[in-house]
């Protein structure tokens, strides 16, 4: 790891001033699990760090506007335990996949959004488009655990744990620079980066994600659903959360998003299609899944993630449906 | 000669006692300090760097910006220009700084310029391993082609195990201080007494000028006996570093890469049956790799413990990788050929269309132990529940298919040389001494219960102390010798001793020393109770002169002297879920019924086959060591991605110890290695049984799972 210089701002006005042009220059330091190992394998080497956990108006879980607000430094922890955040069974359920009491204490919504992915590649130092010689490394090379959508020339998968969920419940972001403030959709906040010198999140090096807006819960049916090799902490194989809004018992509006199946959450777009005056029942959350599926481009090694994205997104649209 | 044997079964006091670690209490609340914890006055931190390409030449090397670092004290140059490297992680370059950060700082500032030359990191295609492959062994005994003629079954099949890493929760290395008058070295090894001889080789120091310590060592799995490179750098750095201590411990991706492996088995097998499940044919072509060594394998070991089969054509190639060396992983050969052997066998049972458990118990007599393999199985079938849930492959219904799989295994044992000192002061403490180690098995606890017991105390009337060079020398902890060689060294020092205080009290009893026994804190008439002295009494006959007896286990005689045997059997049976929908594969449980003679501690015995048990979980399910041949390094080596279990992920583990008299008279057998064979077959076998396909390799995560079950949608 590279030395660095250290802020430790008690404002967000102080903390965005400290922030720099690029990413060089300086990165914010929230629960520090990813931008810390990032230095470590001498991946990133920002001269300054920000740390933001000081900043009040970052933190806390509050009612807002009907819904709720999740500060950017609230902890997974903070998540795990809230009652409002129970009204979201498809965030309570990708909170409680991160299932290691030391990264639930430690790590924040906002880091989560930005972290960077977890690709072998980009982090032994072959950068975000794993290339060696300007070749792509991913498409022949080991690749079991890339992106079966979206592919090209970013292989890597959105590592994100609330990224989907937020997605489907149609959830904002805000963000603040010195200069300026925005709100963001979700399902636009995550890109899929065309270049090494891209980045694969809506968020400039000046900027910070100050929060996120959930809409009012009622109404709502929603579930995630996640697969991965092993119980202990891990990353998701494959993830499906889905939002549905059901009438007379056929479903009026539904929101269908895998995770860790492309560089960024992946809307399942004709899934939504299909299940539009549906019932939710084994037979049409089946189809749903392979709708879901349907133009997946597996690589060499991964056909077997598209079989992981049926299954999720049928027994995610199960459990949201109260029928698993 | 004193009488050395064991006490009856049922006239045991504290051996066969489920005693608690000594040292349980200070491991669990970490004030056991590891040498890794070692913080010594004046400490510097040494790290390497090492090489980031599979197989490269060093075409230049520039450590001046590294040098000039403040708080840089030594910088040595392992491998110079024109030096070629032959796998990632190979060691470069060693600093020593006044912090890790300087040090690793300084590391960073090393330039070197590589020639990047072809490499090979992959085995698992043996087409493409070219002349990196090398014929490694041929047997063919009896007439296979005949056989396979003959057979009323014929089963064939790939199977796959990778390599793996040994995941040491401690990491390879030492802290060496490099003193004018000698040289103490604070290593992590399973070789306590002999390991600072072979540093002092290496580095030109006399054996009589090290000194070794080490109080504990946070796991070995047989790949901590050399001193290794690093140590002798580390002990270079410090004496560059005039003399200052260096601490120098391998980063967890050094750990992964570079600090051993157990090589991977390839193997296409065929194996032939009569209709009575008789086997009567075995046919493998093999290859494995364990880095630029290759893979070699005992060819003659297959099938492995159903050896006795008449017919048999085996041949093994050896495969050379740019990947760090292999180096003895607990049981070396033995997983991996356990489970090529079992998957293979199961294979041909369903072949016959035959219940595993009725075709292993019909071929127990193609192994060296037939009766008690013959129990094994039957106590773990009835552990398992077999009668009642075993099913044929894929006879589970729903998409959460349950299945039961059998693994065996087979071992040695004996024990190591070893000396050890029983000392009986005068006040009526008593100190046993020797230059041992406990990997975490709890040698420290059973050498107090076998004091305790020859000498008619309770165990914590005993001082143990292991672990340091000025001891009487004990053998390496390897091969699962380390019980057998310290119990039949203390129980004769402690035998000796104890007779030399018969001999001090013996006139005052009115008898001769032979007719005396120590029992419950007493010395006192065989049989008579009331002729006695307590302890302390007898103790203080010795007046101002303690007594300090020597007893010695000499491998190569050991047997004779009727303490120590060798040779062990195993039966694991897994019990496991496999969701055919996603592969996702759960140990429900894991039953192991295990053979190791006379057992010291059962509770310890125990505790050792669940940790064998976990490993064996954490190598069926997910452990493997990725290598990627675009660029030649290895992409997980990490605790990230190269995964190991949880406790969720590990289900219930019943463990059997097979205490019979029969097994209690043979005397004590090492259990270091025994219990982690068996698992990853049974594992394997169970989700065949449970999916009703065979997976071709391990570990069995969904990646293969959904493979084999032909449910990839593509």
């Amino acid at each position: 790891m590279q030395a660095f210089e250290y802020a430790n701002p008690a404002t967000l006005a102080e903390a965005l001033k400290s922030l720099g042009s690029s990413w060089d220059e300086a990165q914010v330091l929230a629960g520090g699990t990813d931008i810390i190992s990032l230095m470590k394998d001498d991946v990133a080497a920002p001269k300054r760090l920000v740390n933001i956990k000081n900043v009040k108006e970052l933190g806390g879980i509050a009612p807002h506007a009907g819904g709720l607000r999740i500060g950017a430094t609230a902890t997974f922890d903070e998540l795990a335990t809230n009652a409002a955040v129970r009204t979201y069974p498809a965030i309570r359920t990708a909170v409680l996949g991160v299932a290691s009491p030391q990264i639930r204490n430690m790590g924040t919504a906002g880091g989560d959004l930005c972290q960077r992915p977890r690709c072998w590649y980009y982090r032994a130092g072959f950068g975000l488009l794993a290339t060696k010689d300007g070749q792509p490394l991913v498409p022949n090379g080991e690749n079991r655990y890339h992106a079966i959508f979206g592919g090209g020339p970013a292989y890597f998968v959105s590592p994100s744990s609330l990224g989907p969920a937020l997605i489907a419940l149609g959830a904002k972001l805000t963000l603040e620079s010195a200069s300026d403030k925005r709100t963001v959709d979700a399902a636009k906040f995550f890109l899929a980066p065309g270049s090494e010198t891209e980045r694969e999140i809506d968020l400039k090096p000046n900027e910070i994600v100050t929060g996120i807006l959930l809409p009012a819960a009622a109404g709502e049916k929603s579930a995630t659903y996640e697969i991965r090799e092993r119980e202990m902490l891990d990353w998701p194989l494959v993830t499906a959360s889905v939002a549905l809004k059901i009438s007379g018992g056929k479903v009026s509006s539904a929101r269908v998003v895998l995770g860790h199946v492309a560089p960024m959450p992946w809307v399942a777009v004709a899934a939504e299609q299909y299940l539009l005056g549906k019932a939710i029942s084994e037979a049409t959350a089946e189809e749903a899944g392979a709708e879901a599926v349907k133009g997946a481009q597996p690589l060499s090694q991964n056909a077997y993630k598209v079989q992981l994205a049926k299954v999720a997104v049928k027994r995610a649209l199960l459990a949201a449906a109260g029928k698993a | 000669m004193p009488d050395y044997h064991w006490p009856p079964m049922d006239q045991r006091r504290a051996i066969g006692k489920r005693v608690a670690r000594l040292d349980g209490l200070q491991k669990s609340t970490g004030q056991a300090k590891y040498n890794s914890d070692l913080n010594l006055p004046g400490l510097l931190f040494g790290v390497l760097l090492t090489s980031p390409h599979a197989h490269a030449r060093i075409k230049s090397i520039d450590t001046s910006q590294a040098e000039k670092l403040p708080g840089v004290t030594s910088l040595r140059v392992i491998q110079g220009a024109g030096k070629e490297l032959n796998w990632q992680g190979q060691e470069i370059a060693s600093v020593a700084a006044t912090t890790e950060n300087i040090a690793r700082d300084a590391v960073r500032k090393i330039k070197v310029e590589y020639e990047v030359l072809p490499h090979l990191v992959k085995e698992s295609d043996l087409g493409k391993a070219g002349t990196r492959a090398k014929a490694a062994g041929e047997v063919t005994t009896g007439d296979p082609e005949k056989a396979f003629q003959e057979a009323d079954a014929v089963s064939e099949g790939l199977y796959a195990i990778p390599v793996i890493t040994h995941c040491c929760l401690e990491s390879h290395g030492q802290a060496v201080e490099w003193k004018p008058d000698g040289v103490n070295y604070y290593p992590s090894t399973q070789n306590l007494s002999a390991i600072g001889a072979e540093l002092g080789r290496s580095i030109g120091v006399p054996a009589a000028q090290i000194h070794s310590h080490m109080d504990h060592v946070g796991g070995g799995f047989g790949s901590k006996f050399p001193p290794d490179l690093w140590g002798a750098e580390c002990a270079q750095l410090s004496k560059a570093s005039g003399g200052r201590p260096v601490r120098l411990f391998l980063d967890r991706k050094q750990e992964l890469l570079i600090a051993g492996n157990r090589p991977s088995l390839f193997a296409k097998i065929k194996a032939g049956a009569k209709k009575d499940g008789t086997l009567t044919v075995w046919q493998s072509e093999s290859w494995a790799s364990g880095g630029i060594g290759g893979g070699g394998l005992n060819a003659d070991a297959l099938p492995y413990v159903f050896r006795n089969v008449e017919n048999r054509k085996i041949n093994h190639t050896s495969v050379s990788l740019n990947t760090g060396s292999a180096r003895a992983w607990r049981a070396p050969s033995n997983q991996q050929l356990s489970f090529v052997t079992c998957s293979a066998l199961d294979d041909l049972a369903a072949k016959l269309g035959m219940d595993p458990l009725a075709f292993f118990l019909k071929n127990v007599n193609l192994s060296n132990r037939p009766d008690v393999y013959k129990y094994q199985l039957e106590k773990a079938a009835d552990l398992a529940n077999w009668s009642k849930l075993w099913q044929g492959r894929g006879a589970s219904k729903g998409p959460i298919k349950r299945g039961l799989g059998i693994g065996v295994s087979m071992w040695g044992g004996l024990g190591h040389d070893s000396k050890c000192k029983t000392t009986i002061n005068p006040d009526g403490s008593v100190a046993v001494e020797l230059g041992s180690q406990d990997l975490g098995t709890g040698t420290r606890t059973c050498i107090a219960q076998v004091a305790a017991e020859t000498l008619g105390l309770p165990i914590a009337a005993i001082k143990v102390t292991i672990g340091d060079s000025s001891l009487p020398a004990s053998g390496a902890s390897g091969g699962s010798t380390t019980i057998g060689g310290v119990s039949a060294s203390t129980r004769k020092s402690s035998v000796n001793a104890l007779q030399k205080l018969f001999e001090a009290v013996a006139p005052q009893l009115g008898g001769n020393a032979d007719q005396l026994e120590a029992v419950d804190g007493r010395i006192q008439v065989k049989g008579t109770p009331s002729k006695g002295l307590s302890w302390r009494e007898a103790c203080r006959k010795l007046g101002v002169s303690k007594i300090e007896e020597m007893g010695e286990n000499v491998s190569r005689t050991a047997i004779r002297d009727g303490l120590i045997n060798q040779g062990t059997a195993g039966v694991q049976i897994a019990d496991v879920s496999v969701d055919v929908e996603t592969g996702k594969v759960k140990v429900n449980k894991l039953v192991a019924v295990q053979d190791c003679g006379l057992v010291i501690n059962p509770k310890l015995a125990e505790s050792q086959v669940y940790g064998a048990c976990i490993m064996s979980i954490c190598a069926a399910l997910l452990e493997e060591r990725i290598t990627d041949q675009q660029t030649g390094r290895v992409l997980n080596p990490d605790m990230e991605f190269y995964k190991l279990a949880g406790l969720a992920d590990i289900g219930d583990i019943v463990v059997h110890m097979d205490i019979r008299p029969d097994m209690d008279k043979r005397g004590v057998i090492g259990l270091g290695e025994p219990p982690a064979i068996a698992g990853i077959a049974a594992i394997a076998n169970a989700v065949a049984n449970a999916s009703g396909v065979r997976v071709a390799g391990v570990p069995l995560t969904p990646y293969r799972v959904l493979d084999a079950l032909g449910r990839r949608t593509a």
